[in-house]
C-alpha cells in the first residue's frame, strides 16, 4: 500500500523537520496543512454520512407531512364518520372508507388463516426435518416465491387461479359449507376468497423464513434435552423447539400481516372491485390500497383526492403499526438483527 | 408428523411450480424479435412488441438507483462507523419501518413531491418512488457488511495515519464491495417489479420517452394494464412481458445468491 500518498494528521512528539515548516508557515500555508491532515476532510465526511442517516429519518417524516397535509381537507370534512360510512360516491363527494377498511381486514385475515399453517409447517421441515442437503434449495425456492412481482402473481391468478375458483373449489365449498352463509352466491371466481388465497401465497414466504431463521436460533441442547426426557420428535418439536420460539413466530406473522394489509396489484386485480360490505366470500370486495390503485390517477376534484390520500395515511399508520410491532418481536428473539422478509 | 410438514412444502411449492410452469408455457411462445423492439400496436392488430416499456423501466431503475444508491449506501456507512449509539439505533428502527411501508403510499408521496410540481406523470416521479424503496434495503445491508469488515483492518489504517474518512472509503468499504453490491442487487430486484409505486407517478406511456419530465412506460405497469384488458391478444403480450420480468429478476436474485455463498460473507 503506497501509504505516502495519503494526508497525515498532525503528529505530537519529536518530529523537527515538520514542526520548524510548521513554524515558519504563512497562516495561508499552515491551513493547507490542516486541511491536509484530513481534519477538515474528515468533518466533511462525517457530516456527508450524517446527513445520508438523517435522510433515512427524512423520508418517513416526509412521507407523514404529505399525508396529513395533503388529507386535511377530507378530515374537516368528514371527521371520524369517514372511517364508520359506508358511501362512496365521487359526484356528490361524500366519502366512507368502511367497505375498504372491512375489504382490506377481512382479506388480509383470510390470508393469515391459509398462510400460517403452512409457512409453520415448511419452516419447521427446513429446519428439524429434511436431510441437510435438501435445506439450501428449499429455502431458496421458497423465497423465490417473495423475488416473485405482485404484478404476475395477479396475471397468474386472473387465469389460472379465478378459473380454477370459479369451476372447482368454489362449488364445492358452496355445497359443503353453503349453510354458514358465508360460501353462497354466483360463483364467479373474482372476490375476496380469491384475493385471500393470492394473498396466502405471497405472504407464505415472509412467515416462513422468519420463522425458520427464529426456529434455527433455538440452541440444539433444548432439542437434545426434551428427547432425552423421552418426548417423541412431535413432542420436541413442539415443547422444545416452537414453544420456545413463539415470540419470533408471531412477529413473522405480524410481518406477513402487514405485507398483507399493504398488498396492491394482486389483489387489485382478483378481488373485484367493488365497495360492498358483503357476508359471503364469494362476493367482489375493495381493500384500501386497491381503491388507491384504480382510483388515484383518476380522481378528479380536491376532496376526492384528499379522500384518497386520506385512506393511504390510515393504511400508512396501520402498517407503521403492525410492523414496528413485528420489528420489536423479531429483535427480541434474533437480537438486533433485522426481519428479513425476502431473499 | 412429518407426512403433515412434507404436504406444507407440496402445498407451498406447488403455485411456485404452477406459476413458473405457465409462465414459460405462456409466455415463451411471444418472445421474439419483433416484441423485444417494437412499440405496442393499436387494439385489433395483431404483432408489436413491449420495447418501450423494457427500455422505460432500464430507464425508471436507472433514475431510482442514482437517487437510492448513494444515499442508501451512506446510510448504511453513518450506521456502521457512526451508529454504534442511541441515533443510530432510531435510523435503523425507521429503515425497517420503512421497508414496511405499503408501495402504493410511498406513490402517494412521490405524487405529492414531484408530480404536483411538475404538474404531469413523469420518469422523474417514478425514480423517486422507486428510490424511496431502495433505501432502507441497501442501508441496512450495506450496514451489516460493513460490520463484517474486522475492526483489526481499520485500526492498521488510523496506525498508518490514514484519516477516517479514507479509511473508510478506501479500506472499509472496498473490503465489504462484494456484499454491499449484493444489497443493492437484492433492492434493485425489488423493486424492479414493482407496479403500484408507478401507476400514478409514471402513468405509463403507448410511446419511446426518455425525457424525466414526460410520462413512461414500465414492464410491469404494461404488464397489469394489458392482463386487465379484454383483448387476447394483449394477454399473449402481458403473458411474454411477465416472463421478461421475472427472468430479470429471478436472474439478479440467483447471481447474489451465487456470490454470496462464494464469497466470504456467507449471512444467506
Amino acid at each position: 500500500m503506497a501509504n505516502h500518498a495519503f494526508p497525515r494528521p498532525n503528529m505530537p512528539g519529536p518530529q523537527p523537520v515538520e514542526a520548524t515548516n510548521v513554524s515558519a508557515a504563512t497562516a495561508e500555508q499552515s491551513v493547507l496543512l490542516r486541511a491536509s491532515s484530513g481534519e477538515i476532510p474528515d468533518r466533511i465526511f462525517k457530516s456527508a454520512i450524517t446527513s445520508c442517516g438523517l435522510a433515512v429519518l427524512g423520508v418517513l417524516v416526509l412521507i407523514v407531512y404529505e399525508l396529513v397535509a395533503r388529507s386535511s381537507l377530507s378530515w374537516h370534512a368528514f371527521g371520524f364518520h369517514f372511517f364508520a360510512t359506508s358511501d362512496w360516491d365521487p359526484v356528490n363527494e361524500k366519502f366512507g372508507a368502511l367497505p375498504f377498511i372491512f375489504g382490506t381486514i377481512v382479506s388480509s385475515i383470510l390470508a393469515l388463516i391459509i398462510a400460517i399453517p403452512l409457512a409453520v409447517g415448511v419452516a419447521v421441515f427446513t429446519t428439524e426435518m429434511c436431510p441437510k442437503k435438501l435445506r439450501g434449495p428449499l429455502s431458496f425456492f421458497v423465497e423465490l416465491l417473495a423475488a416473485i412481482p405482485s404484478v404476475i402473481y395477479g396475471l397468474w391468478a386472473i387465469f389460472v387461479l379465478v378459473p380454477l375458483m370459479s369451476g372447482y373449489v368454489e362449488p364445492f365449498l358452496a355445497k359443503t359449507l353453503g349453510w354458514t352463509g358465508m360460501f353462497e352466491g354466483p360463483t364467479y371466481g373474482i372476490g375476496m376468497l380469491a384475493a385471500g388465497i393470492i394473498l396466502a401465497i405471497m405472504i407464505i414466504p415472509i412467515i416462513s423464513s422468519i420463522t425458520r431463521e427464529v426456529l434455527m436460533v433455538v440452541p440444539q441442547h433444548q432439542r437434545e434435552g426434551v428427547l432425552a426426557l423421552g418426548a417423541t420428535r412431535w413432542e420436541m418439536i413442539r415443547v422444545g423447539v416452537l414453544r420456545n420460539a413463539r415470540a419470533g413466530i408471531v412477529g413473522g406473522i405480524i410481518l406477513g400481516l402487514g405485507r398483507a394489509l399493504g398488498e396492491t396489484m394482486a389483489v387489485t386485480m382478483v378481488i373485484g372491485n367493488r365497495p360492498e360490505i358483503a357476508k359471503s366470500l364469494f362476493a367482489p370486495g375493495y381493500t384500501m390500497a386497491s381503491v388507491l390503485a384504480n382510483e388515484f390517477s383518476e380522481a378528479t376534484g380536491d376532496v376526492y383526492l384528499s379522500a384518497l390520500i386520506e385512506i393511504g395515511l390510515a393504511l400508512f399508520l396501520v402498517t407503521i403499526i403492525v410492523n414496528a410491532l413485528a420489528q420489536l418481536l423479531v429483535w427480541t428473539v434474533t437480537r438486533g438483527q433485522p426481519a428479513r422478509g425476502n431473499v | 408428523m412429518t407426512g403433515v410438514a412434507t404436504l406444507t412444502v407440496v402445498l407451498v411449492l406447488a403455485p411456485l411450480v404452477a406459476i413458473f410452469g405457465y409462465l414459460v408455457y405462456r409466455g415463451i411462445g411471444s418472445i421474439n424479435w419483433a416484441f423485444l423492439t417494437q412499440l405496442p400496436k393499436p387494439v385489433g392488430e395483431t404483432g408489436g412488441g413491449m420495447a418501450n416499456a423494457i427500455v422505460g423501466s432500464i430507464f425508471i431503475l436507472a433514475i431510482a438507483s442514482v437517487i437510492g444508491v448513494p444515499f442508501g449506501v451512506g446510510a448504511g456507512i453513518y450506521l456502521a462507523e457512526f451508529g454504534r449509539n442511541r441515533f443510530g439505533s432510531v435510523i435503523r428502527f425507521t429503515a425497517d419501518v420503512l421497508n414496511g411501508v405499503p408501495s402504493i403510499v410511498i406513490g402517494i408521496v412521490a405524487y405529492s413531491i414531484v408530480v404536483l410540481y411538475q404538474k404531469h406523470f413523469s420518469a422523474l416521479a417514478g425514480g423517486v418512488a422507486l428510490a424511496i424503496m431502495m433505501i432502507p434495503t441497501i442501508c441496512r445491508t450495506t450496514e451489516e457488511m460493513l460490520l463484517l469488515v474486522p475492526t483489526a483492518l481499520r485500526e492498521a489504517a488510523y496506525g498508518l495515519g490514514v484519516p477516517r474518512w479514507r479509511t473508510t472509503l478506501s479500506i472499509v468499504l472496498r473490503t465489504a464491495t462484494s456484499g454491499v453490491i449484493t444489497g443493492i442487487m437484492l433492492a434493485f430486484a425489488r423493486v424492479a417489479g414493482e407496479t403500484a409505486p408507478l401507476l400514478f407517478t409514471a402513468f405509463g406511456n403507448q410511446f419511446w420517452n426518455l425525457r424525466l419530465d414526460q410520462p413512461t412506460a414500465a414492464l410491469p405497469l404494461q404488464i397489469f394494464v394489458y392482463a386487465i384488458s379484454p383483448y387476447d391478444e394483449w394477454h399473449r403480450l402481458a403473458w411474454a412481458g411477465a416472463l421478461v420480468l421475472i427472468v430479470l429478476i429471478v436472474t439478479a436474485v440467483a447471481a447474489v445468491r451465487y456470490v454470496v455463498r462464494r464469497g466470504s460473507f456467507g449471512t444467506a
